[in-house]
């Protein structure tokens, strides 16, 4: 009688093309050229969407309208990842917070950096820092870091 | 309503791998009991509702591979990918519908054979927040600290639905971790995402769920002890994280209102006798006993220093360990419900509570409680 133990190791690794949409791609262009972030906001209830959306998920109408947010925002929570795991890009210990920019309603979940990771606080004054290479893609953001630390 | 009753639960032990098993024979092991509980045979179902996730399962269609092992051939199966207590709101709405008499709800996780970092951060959105890394357990970590700071909850309160279910376990002999700990030893335990540590989180787990739903006429010909289904509600809120204040449980309020007011429910906290709720970490039981109107918002943290809700309480909160100490994504909820089943029984052996007539069942659905679905059962 098998113990039934044996275990057979596999891996799925399925390639996509996502698409990031008309919406996306101006956002990810503005990121890339201008080292801007752009949000959409809806024409009922004037809400700010970042990541632009196309339509508001409260009023159900399309959004047509583009405006500038940021560059500066609030820091509304954060945690230190302290463990490690495939799916990071950075060694752990490091931070991700939510920020909610300047001009928008909605929040944007990304890396705090360049401060001590022991110093961050939330309701922190914080501003992205671009990379000098840009792809056109979410990590053109390298992450926020605080005003106060970052001249 | 039309009545429905929940007339058979099955679970198989909940473990950190079950390596003799496939997830169709946890399916089979966890039907079987369940058609046993209910005395009644496969033939006697007349529709089947199967829960799973292809990521967890690795495997397309996932629900339909264990189509063997829940007795479904012939029958009308049909699917939901979330928590179970969906594919139960589900199956009740097939047997509301008329169409059918019993259904079969059977969810299956085996979270050993996967991986919880890549699965979970596969939540999020692949052209946005999915590149930083996010996952579950940072996701929560960062709804734990919004959630804490707004109210001033602290860890050590936190702490406190850790050391509690973990100890209710020990009366379950479904749990996977049941020990008795202290406040301290949640507190000096390995941080994981601050302020998330190791105490605070729940397991990996493998294992599964069945139960079987029926229409009154079957109901009352089938069991002397059916657990009647009074109210459910369902509510959902918005995929982006930082679309949501995350300290606000706006998804589970409405699901719970529901819930409520289907079953007649003006005071939860002096109505319900039990609840079992989804305590994937340990802030979710104190925020989401919130969104149950346990308590007022905010004070989740003072709720659990009273006391009131250890089994000895005014109302116990997860007498069986709950999710803490016993997570098979999926299944948990389900899990929920046959709880509850068990207590408004009277089976719950060491993990009964007194007199228990009217019990509430919590799952939830999506990154940080995005959805939640709420069930009223009385005895």
């Amino acid at each position: 009688m098998a113990s039934g133990e044996i275990i057979y190791p596999g891996k799925i690794a399925v390639p996509y093309e996502w698409s990031v949409g008309e919406y996306g791609s101006r956002f990810f262009y503005e990121l890339k050229e201008n080292r801007k972030i752009w949000a959409t906001r809806c024409p009922r209830c004037k809400k700010v969407f970042i990541p632009p959306r196309k339509s508001c998920p409260d009023c159900f109408v399309h959004i047509g309208d583009w405006l500038e947010v940021g560059p500066g925002g609030n820091l509304i929570t954060f945690t230190i990842v302290r463990y490690s795991a495939q799916t990071h890009i950075t060694s752990a210990p490091f931070a991700m917070g939510i920020i909610q920019l300047d001009g928008s309603d909605t929040g944007l979940v990304h890396f705090i950096g360049g401060v001590d990771i022991e110093e961050i606080r939330s309701g922190m004054r914080v501003k992205p820092v671009f990379k000098e290479e840009r792809k056109g893609n979410f990590l053109d953001i390298l992450y926020f870091t605080p005003l106060e630390v970052t001249p | 309503m039309e009545r429905v009753a929940i007339i058979g639960i099955g679970q198989t032990k909940y473990e950190r791998e079950k390596r003799g098993e496939t997830s169709a024979d946890l399916v089979f092991e966890a039907v079987t009991k369940a058609l046993n509980d209910a005395k009644i045979g496969i033939e006697d179902i007349d529709n089947v509702v199967t829960v799973s996730n292809d990521f967890w399962d690795g495997r397309t269609i996932s629900s339909m591979a264990v189509t063997d092992a829940c007795g479904s051939y012939g029958k009308n199966v049909s699917t939901v990918e979330g928590d179970g207590t969906f594919g139960a709101f589900y199956g009740l709405m097939r047997i509301l519908s008329g169409s059918f008499r019993s259904t079969l709800v059977v969810s299956h996780c085996k979270g050993s054979e996967g991986s919880n970092h890549l699965i979970t951060n596969a939540i999020f959105n692949p052209i946005y927040e999915r590149a930083i890394g996010l996952d579950s357990i940072s996701s929560s970590a960062l709804q734990a600290r919004r959630y804490m700071e707004k109210y001033g909850v602290t860890e050590e309160q936190c702490a406190l639905a850790s050391v509690k279910n973990h100890k209710n376990a020990k009366d379950n002999p479904f749990s996977q971790i049941a020990m008795d700990i202290c406040v301290e030893d949640v507190m000096n335990s390995k941080a994981l995402s601050d302020p998330i540590k190791l105490l605070d989180s729940s397991p990996i787990s493998d294992g599964a769920c069945a139960i079987i739903l029926a229409d009154e006429w079957m109901a009352k010909r089938v069991t002397t002890r059916p657990a009647w289904v009074k109210g459910v509600g369902h509510s959902a809120d918005a995929y982006n994280l930082g679309d949501r204040d995350l300290a606000e449980p706006d998804a589970l309020i409405r699901a719970a209102q529901k819930a409520y007011d289907m079953a007649g429910i003006q005071e939860p906290f002096r109505e319900i006798d039990v609840a079992e709720i989804y305590d994937a970490f340990s802030y979710q039981e104190l925020l989401w006993s919130e969104g149950l109107g346990f308590c007022e918002r905010g004070k989740g943290g003072r709720l659990i220093e009273s006391g009131k809700t250890t089994k000895e309480g005014m109302l116990p909160i997860n007498p069986s360990g709950g999710v803490l100490s016993a997570h098979p994504v999926l299944v948990a909820g389900l899990a929920r419900i046959a709880e509850i089943t068990i207590q408004l029984r009277g089976e719950g052996n060491g993990r009964q509570v007194d007199g228990a007539k009217i019990g509430l069942a919590h799952g939830i659905n999506g990154a940080c409680g995005q959805a939640h679905c709420v069930w009223i059962l009385e005895s």
